[in-house]
């Protein structure tokens, strides 16, 4: 079964435009290397809710917590962690 | 400087020598003063004239909105040069056509898109060098020929810009804008020009010193562009924020560093709208809000009164051929909300039918304007110039023909009514169908298509492309999106793609996309 890592990298990579996947690294920044933009950001919150079930509120529509596929893992932990 | 030669920089200048301490410019956690922000604009100006460029050469700026690309821009009219602002989600074939229709003789760009410049800039007769800001290996910057920034700043000096040797009717910039004949157009703005323009806004928008603005649209779209040029001129401060893809950090930013002018174009009042939660930021320091690129409508208008308690709210028209057509006073907001308002202070407007015969009120027609903002012309482009430049009541003068139908009320008021041509304004910005048809037509199965725009809530309009596939194709719309996606700019790939087995025509084969709305 696929990993919460590759389910989330799939996305990112058939979803956006990514030139070469194995370049694009866990920890590496979603908008800086300029693979999500303003509207990718609304796509990764109805993948999110989609996926995960999870309803991302205003104020966690952070960097943070979406802009790298490391730190959208983490992201999703949490929110499973609170929901439990 | 007090020359008698007003240039568009010295607005930075002014303020380094009036508030060297103030800070002038905050982004993503560094603060700059006035004399910081000009002691890098003398530097990298002397950087630039020392490889070669020379007054009236195009500088290419190519980059996320930060404090390079910021320093660049004024750093490009220190040299004398003409500053061209390049959004970073051109792609290379695109680049490539800006940088040879410009010539440009220098490119200052992001580490981040050093494999685009790689690409784009090979085999270029003109560009003498490239500066690129950030980190970048050793081996890929020796495979483009280029030049660390930070390197080539070491061994400048900030304390003088290079001479002065611009006078006000020489260009300041180039802004590329998308026609509906497919090949992006450089808009010539002069010095003259551009002071023209952000005089007329900051007068309207009562600018003052201690203003705080935010710059969360792209430097390389005039509108974010200008908010740095009104700030530097009026001596207040910057605050520039990478774009609005994450609003609730962009709101606390503005919060905390209390901001005063918010400028924004309607897809950032659709997501402000859909975020209702956020309006518990305290953005009663909010003074003002702008809006251009479509109109407000009474859902955005709603939207800012809730979360900017305390602004007035300025509903805006303008193309870049002129900067600013007309704005609406917040006074009348309420009164008439779907005017875009009266010609901005120092221009004129009319409105003519297809003889050239000024119309009265209520009839529709095309927008003429008159004034000192209107550009120079398009870059090398005389006849695409002398349609919209022609000549005005003044012998020798000419005034801009917009290409936009609108009406005039009893009282003055401007109405935006359509296009002329059909160009799909996406996200503020403009899309031409030629050019996503041509990407488009270049995948392997599709026959022909055409693209269009559609209402769409978030963006304005969407662009939505029809698709005819050649016989045993299989592709799958999805496929198709994402060849768009490998070919496009992000705002040009269509949101809609609809297989269809033909295309409704005229009678001379031409394809009637008036029956695809």
């Amino acid at each position: 079964m696929e990993t919460t890592r590759e389910v989330i990298r799939r996305f990112i990579t058939t979803n956006f435009y990514v030139a070469d996947p194995a370049q694009l690294g866990d920890d590496d920044s979603l908008l800086d290397s300029g693979v999500v933009d303003s509207t990718g950001v609304l796509e990764l919150l109805v993948f999110l809710e989609q996926e995960f079930g999870i309803h991302v509120e205003d104020r966690d529509i952070l960097p943070q917590n979406l802009d790298s596929i490391a730190r959208l893992e983490a992201f999703i932990a949490r929110a499973r962690r609170s929901a439990a | 400087m007090n020359t008698g030669i007003p240039l568009l920089h010295d607005g930075l200048s002014d303020s380094a020598r009036r508030l060297p301490d103030k800070v002038a410019l905050v982004c993503r956690g560094t603060r700059l003063t006035y004399r910081e922000v000009d002691r890098r604009a003398n530097a990298l100006a002397h950087a630039l004239v020392g490889r070669g460029v020379e007054r009236g050469d195009r500088v290419v700026i190519f980059g996320d909105n930060g404090v390079d690309v910021a320093v660049a821009f004024w750093a490009a009219l220190k040299a004398n040069a003409v500053a061209v602002v390049v959004s970073p989600q051109t792609h290379a074939d695109k680049l490539r056509y800006l940088l040879e229709d410009s010539r440009a003789r220098a490119l200052v760009a992001d580490a981040r898109l050093a494999g685009v410049v790689e690409e784009a800039a090979r085999g270029s007769a003109h560009l003498r060098c490239i500066l690129v800001a950030g980190d970048v290996a050793e081996n890929r910057l020796e495979g483009m020929g280029a030049e660390r920034l930070a390197s080539a700043l070491a061994s400048e000096s900030g304390d003088e810009p290079p001479r002065r040797r611009c006078i006000d009717i020489d260009l300041a910039a180039i802004v590329y804008t998308s026609g509906s004949t497919g090949d992006p157009k450089g808009v010539m703005l002069t010095h003259r020009n551009m002071i023209t323009a952000a005089t007329s806004i900051t007068t309207y928008l009562e600018n003052v010193e201690d203003d705080v603005i935010l710059g969360a649209l792209p430097l390389a779209f005039d509108y974010g562009l200008y908010q740095m040029i009104m700030a530097f001129k009026m001596g207040a401060r910057l605050v520039l924020e990478r774009s609005f893809a994450y609003p609730a950090e962009v709101l606390s930013v503005a919060a905390q560093e209390g901001v005063t002018g918010f400028p924004g174009v309607p897809t950032m009042f659709a997501v402000l709208g859909e975020m209702q939660s956020l309006a518990s930021y305290d953005l009663s320091c909010v003074r003002y809000v702008t809006n251009t690129a479509a109109a407000l409508g009474a859902k955005h208008i709603t939207t800012i009164r809730e979360m900017f308690p305390r602004a007035r709210v300025y509903s805006m028209y303008g193309l870049t051929e002129c900067k600013r057509c007309t704005y609406l006073a917040p006074e009348d907001l309420d009164r008439k909300p779907d005017s875009v308002g009266v010609a901005i202070p120092n221009t004129e407007l009319w409105i003519v039918d297809d003889e050239d015969r000024r119309v009265g009120p209520g009839v529709v027609g095309q927008l003429v304007i008159r004034g000192a903002t209107v550009m120079r012309g398009y870059w090398e482009k005389p006849e695409a110039t002398a349609r919209k430049l022609r000549p005005g009541p003044l012998p020798g003068e000419v005034v801009l023909y917009t290409g936009d139908l609108c009406k005039l009320d009893e009282d003055g008021y401007l109405y935006f009514v359509a296009r002329m041509d059909d160009v799909i304004k996406s996200r503020g910005e403009k899309v031409a169908p030629k050019e996503v048809e041509s990407a488009i037509l270049a995948i392997d199965g599709v026959k022909e298509t055409a693209v269009i725009g559609v209402p769409d809530e978030l963006l304005g309009q969407a662009v939505k492309a029809f698709v005819v596939l050649q016989r045993g194709a299989t592709l799958s719309v999805h496929q198709i999106v994402h060849e768009c996606q490998a070919r496009l700019e992000a705002l040009m790939v269509p949101k809609y793609v609809e297989i269809v087995s033909d295309l409704p025509k005229t009678t001379t084969g031409k394809i009637k996309k008036t029956d695809l709305r």
